[in-house]
């Protein structure tokens, strides 16, 4: 598995599309910092872009990447290879490439602006967190994706799909739930629906760690009471966990039984 | 001609002298006969002056029951030592000048006070240093009075067992100028006091608010700098209230605010700044509010308008990054925008005049949202939110459709 990981992960770092992604990362970097000349708004602002654009890069990403190597993935499997350190070797390349574009593309310019010296590190730390937590989350149900169909076009569909869902239906969703349920106390449904959504959830996790937490008031209160705690930040890192471990061990069960 | 000069010039040296004639020093000092600031208000005149070397007087319930100068030199220190009120004037035209007062008792039945004027006109209490308090200048129905240039440092940690930095009661025509008040509760309280003036004092820190009105109209307060307070100011069934050049910043919190106002009638907020607060003004059912020439910087809500308020207008302020411009929780508008400068404004301008062509709508929906449903606040900066509140732009539906301003600046003033 290793050696799939090693030559997966090589042959994208050495892709045009990794250097176009952490580029874009560096100069997002830069050109935030240059205009806010702020850490802390930069991240707000980095937060709006890396809870949508992760997601969406990682899906795409990953679906693509699997359809390409497809005719190399179905050469490895006439080798004595296990199928699963094959189909999980290739995820993990593509996964890791991308958190290390992101990581190191803004890591870079707000390391050099002085973020060890500032209050804000935390924060960005967090921020790269989740945004690697979101590139791991979305590329495995990419490949859970491509696994299932061996259409294109229906693969590509359904993960932009999927990211359509996430980062905007569910919402919609929940604030209809939310509007339609106003009589009653919704704490505990507000709490338990950005579980559910790995994109809510890390935005909220940011959102409240920024001073901006303030405007969220009364509703602020009761989230930071439960997220703000050592026992929410662990339960919401183990959630997160939970949406990389259940794809991933859906990826392993589905090559041990996909025909090829 | 000349003749008249000379003779005012007369007189007013006569007047000098016969004052001066009159009016005795008396020297207060550790070492001296008169060793205690009581003693030496026993023994004056009225008119006199009372010195007070620098020393530590280790004295309370000290009143001045007649019109005397009570000047400190080099700041000598009163120590109330707990034991209750330090200060009481019951007289008219007392001036009390440079002491440092510490150690005020704390009570829950009686307001003690470091200074406490009672029913008397003409005071002037200016460069006193207050520390470790309860309240600090208790005005009690005294009209016609001074505080000028003082210092209140308190320690409060609680709202419930705090005072307040200076205090008007039942008093009117009183000007408050330059004073420094943190670190109590209200720095600056008024009630049932009218024509105050309240200048270029700075209140920060405080527990509860920088400035508090209650039943006081036909007040002003310009040139004041309120900054990390519980909450800024807050003005509260009072009439005819000015407002002006004032600073409110960082009153940051779940639930703090830069200006209350609750009844409020016929007032005027012009020309000041708020910065980075969570709320910048929070209005409650009140009317006929000119809003003019101020800086909205960076607060989470600039306007946050509750209840019925009609009748107010909102003209040439500048609304800068606020996250939310306008919080407006009724279908029905009755107030006006115009000219001002909003920095999420995106329309073009053509002919050129400097007003937008096209109109400015500042409630956005999601702000209608979380006013109804407070709980959807927290679907704040999510993709799903900035395509409704986009769609809401292009085509009102749900936010009230008149409420615009037609004329929005292009550039900032």
């Amino acid at each position: 598995m290793l050696k799939i990981l090693k030559y997966s992960f090589f042959d994208l770092i050495r892709s045009r599309w990794s250097y176009v992604y952490l580029l874009f990362y560096l100069l997002l970097g830069c050109v935030l910092l240059f205009l806010n000349n702020d850490l802390s708004k930069a991240v707000i602002t980095l937060m709006n872009i890396i809870i949508t654009l992760v997601p969406l890069i990682g899906t795409i990403f990953g679906v693509m990447y699997y359809y390409n190597s497809k005719e190399f993935t179905e050469l490895l499997l006439a080798q004595p290879v296990k199928r699963s350190s094959i189909f999980i070797g290739q995820y993990l390349g593509v996964a890791l490439s991308l958190s290390m574009s992101l990581i190191i593309g803004l890591g870079i310019p707000f390391a050099l602006y002085g973020l060890f010296q500032s209050n804000e590190i935390w924060d960005f730390l967090l921020l790269l967190v989740t945004g690697a937590f979101l590139t791991l989350i979305f590329t495995a149900l990419a490949f859970n994706i491509a696994l299932y169909n061996e259409n294109k076009i229906k693969g590509f569909s359904y993960a932009i799909l999927l990211w359509l869902f996430m980062a905007v239906i569910y919402d919609g969703l929940f604030l209809m739930s939310l509007i339609l349920l106003e009589s009653y106390p919704l704490d505990t449904l507000s709490i338990g629906t950005t579980m559910f959504n790995p994109i809510d959830l890390s935005r909220i996790l940011i959102l409240l760690k920024l001073d901006i937490s303030a405007l969220l008031g009364y509703t602020g209160a009761v989230f930071q009471k439960f997220f703000g705690t050592g026992f929410g930040l662990v339960l919401s890192i183990s959630v997160l966990s939970l949406w990389v471990i259940l794809p991933v061990l859906n990826i392993y069960r589905k090559s041990r039984k996909k025909d090829f | 001609m000349k003749g008249t000069v000379l003779y005012k010039w007369i007189v007013i040296i006569t007047i000098f002298l016969t004052q001066f004639a009159f009016a005795e020093t008396i020297t207060v000092c550790i070492s001296c006969n008169i060793s205690s600031l009581k003693d030496a208000i026993a023994l004056a005149q009225a008119g006199d002056t009372i010195l007070v070397k620098k020393g530590t007087y280790k004295e309370y319930n000290i009143v001045v029951d007649k019109p005397l100068i009570i000047k400190g030199e080099n700041y000598p220190v009163i120590d109330g030592e707990d034991q209750g009120e330090i200060i009481r004037i019951v007289s008219d035209n007392v001036t009390i000048d440079g002491l440092f007062i510490i150690n005020v008792g704390t009570s829950y039945t009686s307001d003690h006070a470091a200074i406490r004027v009672v029913r008397s006109e003409n005071f002037l209490i200016q460069n006193v240093v207050l520390e470790k308090l309860f309240f600090g200048i208790y005005i009690e129905k005294s009209n016609n009075g001074k505080i000028y240039h003082n210092k209140v440092i308190g320690d409060a940690q609680d709202e419930y067992n705090s005072g307040n930095g200076i205090q008007l009661w039942y008093s009117k025509n009183v000007v408050v100028e330059r004073n420094i008040i943190q670190k109590v509760r209200d720095g600056i309280y008024l009630e049932f006091s009218d024509n105050i003036t309240i200048n270029e004092n700075t209140s920060i820190n405080n527990l509860r608010y920088g400035l508090h009105f209650m039943f006081s109209n036909d007040d002003l307060y310009t040139n004041n700098i309120f900054e990390n307070n519980g909450a800024g100011v807050a003005v509260m069934f009072s009439k005819r209230i000015k407002m002006v050049n004032n600073t409110f910043r960082k009153n940051w919190g779940t639930a703090a605010f830069g200006l209350l106002l609750k009844e409020i009638n016929d007032a005027e907020i012009r020309g000041n700044v708020f910065e980075e607060n969570t709320v910048a003004i929070k209005v409650e059912g009140s009317n006929r509010i000119v809003y003019s020439n101020n800086n909205f910087i960076r607060n989470g809500y600039a306007i946050k308008v509750l209840g019925a308020c009609y009748a107010n207008t909102f003209e040439k302020n500048n609304f800068l990054y606020n996250s939310f411009d306008i919080s407006y929780n009724s279908k029905i508008n009755d107030n006006v925008f115009q000219h001002n400068y909003w920095s999420s404004y995106t329309g073009y301008d053509l002919d050129k005049d400097g007003l937008g062509d096209v109109p400015y709508r500042p409630v956005k929906l999601f702000s209608y949202i979380v006013n109804r449903t407070p709980e959807t606040i927290i679907l704040m900066r999510s993709l799903f939110i900035d395509i409704i509140d986009f769609s809401e732009k292009v085509s009102p539906v749900f936010t009230p459709d008149n409420l615009q301003d037609m004329t929005p600046k292009m550039k900032r003033y």
